[in-house]
């Protein structure tokens, strides 16, 4: 799995991004050619003023008769009239510069966002947590903000150097070779330099993700910590997190300013053969003084790109790095794939499952490995419209049966079909609002009861979700709440306690109205009188649907038409409650009287 | 979907007037606590400044001295005129090069070490500030606080000592002009500071839009973290288009906030180009008229001319660092509120308060985590030392809060919690932590080995403890079976485990401590009956040492204590032995034999169908 991988510090090559990044937004091309236009306009606009100062000096300045007044006046009207011009076509440049950009950005972030959701729920969990945020998150807000301050910059001003190039070259095509001459070694010395500086520069990002996993663990764990007192051994590791993204930050930041300051040296070396080359070349008679002098002042435009570029390389490798990262997520395939537009709908009416050899083992570490399988072959029919409960301990492999059967993660072997269709056929659309599972723990968003129940059935009325309430036996409890349905459940729910989470998440999978409902230890954190009031309702309500109930309360397994008994991978026994307690010394028998124990 | 934070940010806060002042105090006190690496960055910034300036006039009296003669009709050159320059200019470039190194390595050095600082100080906060702060604030909230917040801050420090530079370097220019020319240097008096105001404006025009996609930029992350929190619920309901409409709205209103920013960037951006090119051609028609006058020469005009154009670019750095301070300010305010923030629950100074099991007692206490909504009233019982007691009641009748109370994450509003008849807030943390000890019901695994998640590095807690923990937790098998034992790295959260294997190990992590109270909150409901019972059995012959509360359903986990206490509503309802419960509180006997009534009612039911089918085969029969 390559979403496993953490972004290794590995260098990004700045021009391969780029190339990938247009090619995944094409927006970014949006009337680009006008764009540029603008740019080359607004970009004459600096050499306007050298141009000026050499015809002053050589048609104003130096002539004979001393200073003509005129002469000056009309090229600085003129000049003045060039940047009124070319400034005005900077406004507009940047103006559709930053529009085009930044709803390409916007788009990319959404559709990166997209993606993620649509990655099976293995990759998902792969990651870090706050990892894929930020690749939606802080990764795009790089790119932004670059683009506003260091991008425009760099824009700009290679365009000067472009420009600026050209003017040195129509003044003196010799001189301009020696320019870029005492330019090369630079050049090469800091080419060298931006593989180190890649890397150093993706170190200091992985360190920063580094550092926010512990700031994450302290924040989320602070009860922990406060409660064993170990906050010292939590700070102490947070510290080392914090000192060691500083101390790759510090090595990015020498890489850098030894690379650029090449650039500087390099500039000197211009500026001074210039000043050698330029003189014996006057001397020659091949340049005047004015165009010697207009050459000098080019130069100068010429170098400062160059010490430009030193303050904003550091903001253009953390955007490169960035853009790369999201266009990675971008294109990772999601190994459980939505078949889409060539998937087909399930049949209506209620679903029957069939496994049919179905094994599974997790992904282990490298890509295309496997660990050791946790189902083995596992072959059952489960007719339309009953309810079985699936028992077995920890680590049986119950719940990745669960997983199988909803099509979260996709078997190694063998297939699982519902009502003969191949669940790998069906489009996502079809499968998802027939087959709901409710998972052990109950995520709520935070928002209110009501908004959370509506996240399956956003048309619900207040009438149905106060009747939805009413039907499964919870309308006393949720009333009982100081603001009843509008209760703010707060993050993650968590100002609810765990059992009432495991409620509302109940009902929210209850007005989804599935024809086949997985429910994966849905009621672990409930007390007994209530969950067995809501089996009862359950009951009342799932005879039109099939249910497949996770369970290690054997009061859910007593209650169901059938029970399937997983061990190691392997069904090993299935029949009615009834039966399976009758067959002495099987592992049913043997659960349920451990069950029995602690219950009565 | 609300949180705290996004009300904070909705003020507003950092717009125009004052942001520049509080961006001056904000840089200020990073000057304080950084001086030395400021100052080394400061003396770069000069250097490279005044060599900037210096390398103007240089220019121009290479041309007067030596170009102007070389190419005047019949001049010449001497070699040694010529290396003279090129060695002067390539000096001065080497020590820009110092002034560089200078400059950026002490402002950048500053800015990361003013990062690490507010780091360690706001994730130290973090960890002294009690759970009824960490319940008021967003996990993502506290996390930008601790990042982008702080980095927003600093923000504006690595060009600060560059624009500082320039400061020096604009006021050694005028002088510099002045003492070439009066006229020239009043050019520069006018292009400078209008320069100056134009970057002034541009920074308070620009506060209010940076400081909205700020805010935007927040509320966009805090829907990312929390639609990827859930996002098996997502995926399992199909509501990937809902959300992605969700966040694309947020996403287009933090685009058009981007655009907004960047269109005035767009107007001010050439502008601040230009002008410094009309200074330029301003000093040539005035220089034109100097020279005229004879009040100048020609080199003087083109040193005047190179030094405008040489400015044109220092001075943007005084824009960069302006254009960064209201978000270095918005950054700081949330810094700060963190550092600042109040309601810490101070530790006493009590040490131990004995030996062998200790004894919980709440006495007429009342909580409520808001204060219009109280969850526990009047609550009052006594666990004596030694015993077990499990603590019974309905979905969400307040046991939890019970069990953190008692571990003192939380202080009562009214009413006290004693260990030992000694009200808690008088123990120490050490006291606290090493008496009780609260095995949660959703188990926390720290990113570290399964040694590390045990032990917690306390005292004590070696190998061969670790190990007897884990036999009393029933973790012992699987984490033998681990691919490194004890050695095994968990992964953030655990994500390596699963539910009942996360909850063992965090119960052995209590164990370890060998604490004199242990508190299970429901800490063993993903963990199937049959290693449940096992559990049970071992913690039955350990917990000589300890008293225990255990919150329960389980009618074994009932039978192993010696009391239990109900409670409803927030309410003690009854305490007694579990036959007495049994026999006077109907709830209580609703609620733990609600399996066997539902079994008792089946079975009835099954019965009756079996005579309906009975019955039915006897019609068939008689027909």
């Amino acid at each position: 799995m390559t979403a496993q991988a953490e972004p290794k510090a590995q260098p990004t090559g700045t021009f391969r991004t780029l190339r990938r990044g247009l090619a995944l937004s094409p927006e970014l091309r949006a009337g680009l050619a006008g764009t540029v236009a603008l740019a080359l306009v607004s970009m004459v606009g600096r050499a306007a003023v050298p141009v000026a100062i050499q015809q002053g000096i050589d048609k104003g300045l130096s002539v004979a008769g001393g200073p003509d007044m005129a002469v000056i006046l009309r090229i600085v009207a003129i000049t003045v009239g060039i940047l009124a011009i070319t400034t005005t076509c900077g406004y507009f440049m940047m103006r559709r510069l930053f529009t085009v950009s930044e709803t390409a950005l916007a788009n990319l972030r959404v559709r990166a966002f997209r993606h993620i959701h649509d990655l099976s729920m293995l990759h998902q969990q792969s990651e870090r947590r706050g990892t894929l945020v930020s690749r939606v998150t802080s990764d795009i807000d790089t790119i932004t903000q670059f683009l506003q301050w260091g991008g425009v910059i760099l824009l700009v001003n290679g365009g000067q150097l472009v420009v600026t190039t050209i003017v040195m070259s129509v003044y003196s095509w010799k001189l301009t070779l020696v320019v870029l001459a005492a330019f090369l070694p630079a050049v090469v010395v800091i080419r060298a330099f931006q593989k180190r500086l890649g890397g150093a520069y993706a170190e200091s990002r992985r360190r920063i993700g580094v550092m926010l996993g512990a700031v994450s663990e302290s924040v989320v764990g602070a009860s922990v910590i406060r409660a064993y007192g170990i906050s010292e051994r939590s700070g102490a590791k947070l510290s080392e997190t914090i000192d060691d993204y500083q101390r790759a930050q510090r090595r990015a930041m020498r890489l850098s300013v030894t690379s650029f300051s090449t650039g500087e040296i390099a500039a000197a070396l211009a500026l001074s053969a210039v000043v050698v080359v330029g003189t014996l070349l006057g001397v020659d008679g091949q340049i005047s003084l004015g165009e010697l002098t207009a050459y000098l002042f080019l130069v100068t435009l010429f170098i400062q790109p160059v010490q430009i570029a030193t303050e904003v390389l550091n903001e253009l490798q953390n955007a490169t790095a960035g853009w790369s990262r999201v266009l990675d997520v971008l294109q990772l395939q999601p190994d459980v794939a939505d078949p889409a537009h060539n998937g087909v709908d399930l049949p209506e009416g209620p679903l029957d499952v069939r496994f049919d050899q179905v094994s599974f083992a997790y992904p282990a570490g490298e890509p295309g490995k496997t660990g050791p399988r946790v189902l083995h072959e596992v072959h059952l029919d489960i007719p339309a419209k009953t309810r079985v409960a699936v028992v077995g301990e920890t680590g049986s492999g119950k719940t990745t049966f669960a997983k199988l059967l909803t099509r979260l993660m996709d078997p190694t072997d063998g297939a699982v079909h519902l009502s003969g269709t191949p669940l790998t056929s069906v489009r996502f659309g079809s499968l998802r609002s027939r087959v709901v599972m409710v998972p052990q723990d109950g995520f709520l968003f935070d928002a209110s009861i009501a908004d959370n129940v509506r996240f399956a059935r956003p048309d619900l009325t207040d009438e149905q979700l106060t009747a939805a309430f009413a039907e499964l036996g919870l309308l006393d409890w949720v009333q009982g709440l100081t603001n009843g349905l509008d209760t703010q459940v707060g993050e993650r729910g968590e100002a609810l306690s765990v059992g009432e989470r495991q409620l509302v998440a109940l009902v929210r999978a209850y007005v989804a109205d599935p024809d086949l409902l997985v429910l994966d230890e849905a009621t672990s954190a409930v007390d007994p009188a209530t969950e067995v009031r809501l089996q009862r309702t359950l009951d009342a309500v799932t005879r039109g649907r099939t249910t497949v109930a996770i369970a290690h309360r054997l009061s859910t397994a007593q209650a169901a038409d059938e029970v399937i008994v997983v061990d190691r991978g392997v069904v090993v026994q299935r029949g009615p409650h009834d039966e399976l307690v009758t067959h002495p010394d099987s592992i049913y028998a043997k659960l349920y009287a451990s069950w029995l124990e602690q219950t009565r | 979907m609300t949180t705290d934070e996004p009300a904070e940010a909705a003020k507003p806060q950092v717009t125009g007037r004052d942001v520049l002042a509080r961006g001056a105090r904000v840089m200020w006190r990073g000057i304080r606590d950084e001086p030395r690496r400021f100052t080394i960055a400061v003396v770069g910034s000069c250097l490279f400044g005044s060599l900037v300036i210096g390398q103007a006039f240089v220019v121009g009296e290479i041309i007067e001295d030596v170009v102007e003669p070389a190419l005047a009709p019949g001049g010449s050159v001497t070699a040694r005129a010529l290396v003279l320059s090129a060695v002067a200019l390539i000096a001065m470039g080497l020590g820009r090069v110092l002034g560089i190194f200078g400059r950026r390595l002490g402002a950048g050095f500053m800015q990361f070490a003013l990062q690490a600082r507010y780091r360690h100080e706001v994730t130290g906060r973090y960890l002294r500030l009690p759970l009824s702060w960490h319940q008021r604030h967003a996990t993502g909230t506290l996390l930008s606080n601790a990042n982008s917040d702080v980095e927003a801050a600093w923000m504006p420090v690595a060009p600060l000592p560059f624009a500082v530079g320039t400061v020096f370097m604009l006021i050694v220019a005028v002088t510099a002009l002045f003492l070439v020319d009066w006229a020239m240097a009043l050019v520069g008096l006018v292009v400078f500071p209008v320069l100056f105001v134009m970057n002034v404006v541009f920074s308070r025009r620009m506060a209010p839009r940076t400081a909205r996609a700020q805010h935007l930029r927040a509320e966009v992350s805090a829907i990312a973290h929390e639609s990827f929190d859930g996002a098996l619920v997502v995926k399992t309901m199909g509501r990937e288009d809902l959300e992605t409409r969700r966040f694309e709205a947020r996403a287009q209103e933090l685009r058009d906030a981007l655009v907004s920013v960047g269109r005035l960037r767009g107007l001010f951006d050439p502008l601040m180009e230009s002008l410094p090119f009309l200074g330029t051609l301003a000093a040539l028609v005035v220089g034109a008229w100097r020279l005229q006058a004879g009040a100048i020469d020609l080199g003087q005009l083109i040193q005047v001319t190179f030094l405008f154009t040489v400015l044109a670019f220092p001075v943007r750095a005084i824009g960069w660092v302006l254009g960064d301070l209201p978000r270095a300010v918005a950054g700081w305010d949330r810094v700060e509120r963190v550092l600042q923030a109040t309601g810490e629950m101070p530790y006493g100074t009590g040490g131990a308060t004995g030996t062998g099991p200790a004894q919980l007692s709440f006495q007429q206490v009342h909580f409520g985590y808001d204060t219009g909504q109280p969850v526990l009233h009047n609550v009052s019982f006594t666990i004596p030392a030694g015993r077990t007691v499990a603590l019974v009641g309905p979905t969400g009748s307040g046991k939890s809060t019970i069990a953190t109370l008692a571990t003192r994450l939380l202080d009562p509003q009214h009413g006290t919690v004693a260990l030992d008849g000694v009200d808690v807030r008088e123990l120490s943390a050490a006291a606290l932590a090493s008496t009780v000890a609260l095995v949660p019901q959703i188990a926390f695994v720290f990113d570290d080995t399964v040694r590390g998640n045990v032990a917690l590095d306390r005292p004590g807690t070696d190998d061969d403890r670790v190990w007897q923990s884990l036999t009393t937790a029933q973790a012992d098998t699987f984490v033998t079976r681990l691919p490194e034992g004890l050695d095994t790295a968990l992964g953030e959260r655990g994500t390596s485990l699963s539910g009942g294997q996360r909850q063992r190990v965090t119960l052995a992590r209590a164990l370890a401590g060998q604490p004199r109270l242990l508190i299970l909150d429901d800490a063993t409901s993903a963990v199937d009956p049959r290693v449940e019972a096992r559990i049970l059995a071992s913690l039955r012959g350990a917990s000589h040492a300890a008293s225990i509360l255990v919150v329960a359903y389980r009618r074994a986990t009932i039978a192993l204590a010696d009391e239990v206490i109900y409670v409803e509503q927030g309410r003690v309802v009854a305490h007694g032995t579990h036959d007495e419960l049994l026999s006077t509180v109907t709830g209580y006997a609703d609620l733990v034999t609600a399996y066997e009534k539902a079994e008792a009612e089946r079975e009835r039911d099954t019965g009756y169908d079996s005579d309906d089918a009975a019955s039915v085969r006897e019609e068939e029969v008689a027909a």
